[in-house]
């Protein structure tokens, strides 16, 4: 029988986690499964520390609690480059819930905030006090997660768009964000991230190699184009087939880098 | 014996309380354990948006949303807008503008746009259309909706005045 149990911190909720819980913090995709039918869930964990949804910047290390929501980052004023990612979650009943810590573990082609969090680099902090690259975290998804950190990213060279089929809202066709680095006049350590494009949002290596000292305009760019898809097995939902993905990927990720509307 | 959970919170400005089921969620717990009917169910998934309510003044989507979490919190739905006969300006802005057909969307409606009206009384339309992006309406085609809103608008300001 399904019980929820509720701690005062994270460190208790941890220390009771046991086979067939799981944690819940805003509820976006754990109440979905119970209303499912809960198969094999037997309890749900939940704390009610109000610490992990705080949200700092020191010195341009930029913080986001576990439990910040969509909308405290799109209410704070320091994170206007973060809007397009936290829109791109739900309509306000949802980003009103949906938390930062929850993304994380948002099942294909949900994840969308993720996907910027991969293009910042950003580190996840366990309830442990360990932390562990955003990349290396969702190899697993494993862990109780405090809070996500990352660096502000320099002007306008941090880019998000998300592709869906239905508008306003809809489930992601793919989800793209990079970070170009601050290099004048070339690219130069950029970070290109993808959603929807796999089992979780992953980094594209072989468009960020192609990147490398080249110049951001169509030309410079014209060998990360051609590497869009290399190597990716985009899966087919109801949303698209992944021929579909494989095809508009290259579009959309020339749209990004050249900041153009279509 | 199934656990039951004491929650106390506010409902539409009256002090509430009920047992909830371990894991039941919100919009169960109001029409269930409480008998507000007004927040309906649509999907179980947050998909739909046909059971918005307000909780702390923000749009939530009670089938989503673990009812203890309501503990201590003020709940507003659809019932809070009427008073007897004398409807809220924005229920008169969708009869007037046929905004609603089968209606069954129409009470999330109604409170994803309170919740825009309450915070922005002077929407442009794209804003009208973000407030409400999370609720679906298979009848209307949705420009109804969206004018009677806009509509709406201008009595809750000429209200705030």
């Amino acid at each position: 029988m399904l019980e929820v149990r509720t701690y005062p911190t994270l460190a208790e909720a941890a220390e009771n986690i046991d086979p067939g819980s799981v944690f819940m913090s805003g509820g976006t995709l754990v109440m979905i499964r119970v209303n499912y039918g809960a198969h094999g869930l037997k309890a749900i964990i939940r704390t009610t520390d109000s610490t992990l949804r705080r949200i700092d910047d020191e010195a341009g290390r930029i913080t986001l609690g576990a439990f910040a929501t969509m909308s405290d980052i799109l209410a704070h004023r320091d994170l206007d480059f973060l809007g397009p990612a936290a829109m791109a979650v739900g309509g306000p009943g949802v980003r009103n819930a949906a938390t930062v810590g929850g993304n994380l573990f948002a099942p294909h082609p949900y994840g969308d905030f993720t996907v910027a969090l991969l293009a910042l680099d950003a580190r996840v902090h366990l309830s442990d006090g360990s932390a562990v690259p955003i990349e290396d975290f969702l190899r697993n998804r494993s862990g109780l997660v405090e809070s996500v950190s990352f660096q502000r990213p320099f002007g306008d060279l941090f880019r998000f768009r998300k592709i869906g089929r239905i508008k306003p809202k809809g489930a992601s066709v793919m989800s793209i964000a990079a970070h170009l680095g601050n290099s004048p006049g070339y690219l130069s350590n950029a970070r290109v991230a993808y959603g929807a494009m796999g089992s979780a949002p992953m980094r594209v290596r072989a468009v960020e190699r192609a990147l490398e000292g080249a110049a951001l305009n169509r030309h410079g760019i014209a060998s990360a184009i051609e590497s869009a898809t290399e190597g990716l097995e985009p899966p087919t939902d109801e949303l698209a087939s992944s021929w579909y993905r494989r095809e508009v990927a290259p579009v959309h990720l020339r749209r990004l880098l050249l900041g153009e509307d279509r | 014996m199934m656990k039951k959970t004491p929650v106390t919170f506010t409902l539409n400005g009256r002090p509430t309380a009920a047992f909830a089921d371990p894991g039941e969620n919100l919009l169960d717990f109001l029409r269930r354990g409480v008998g507000d009917m007004t927040p309906k169910y649509g999907c179980g998934q947050g998909t739909c948006g046909a059971c918005t309510v307000l909780i702390d003044n923000e749009p939530h989507l009670a089938c989503i949303t673990l009812a203890e979490s309501a503990a201590d919190r003020e709940i507003r739905t659809a019932d809070c807008l009427s008073d007897g006969p004398s409807l809220d300006p924005l229920q008169n802005s969708f009869i007037e503008h046929f905004a609603a057909q089968c209606g069954y969307c129409t009470p999330g409606m109604l409170m994803a746009a309170r919740a825009l009206l309450e915070r922005n009384p002077n929407p442009r339309r794209e804003e009208v259309i973000d407030a409400i992006a999370g609720n679906i309406c298979r009848c209307t085609g949705y420009e109804p909706i969206v004018d009677a809103i806009l509509d709406a608008s201008r009595s809750y300001r000429r209200s705030a005045i």
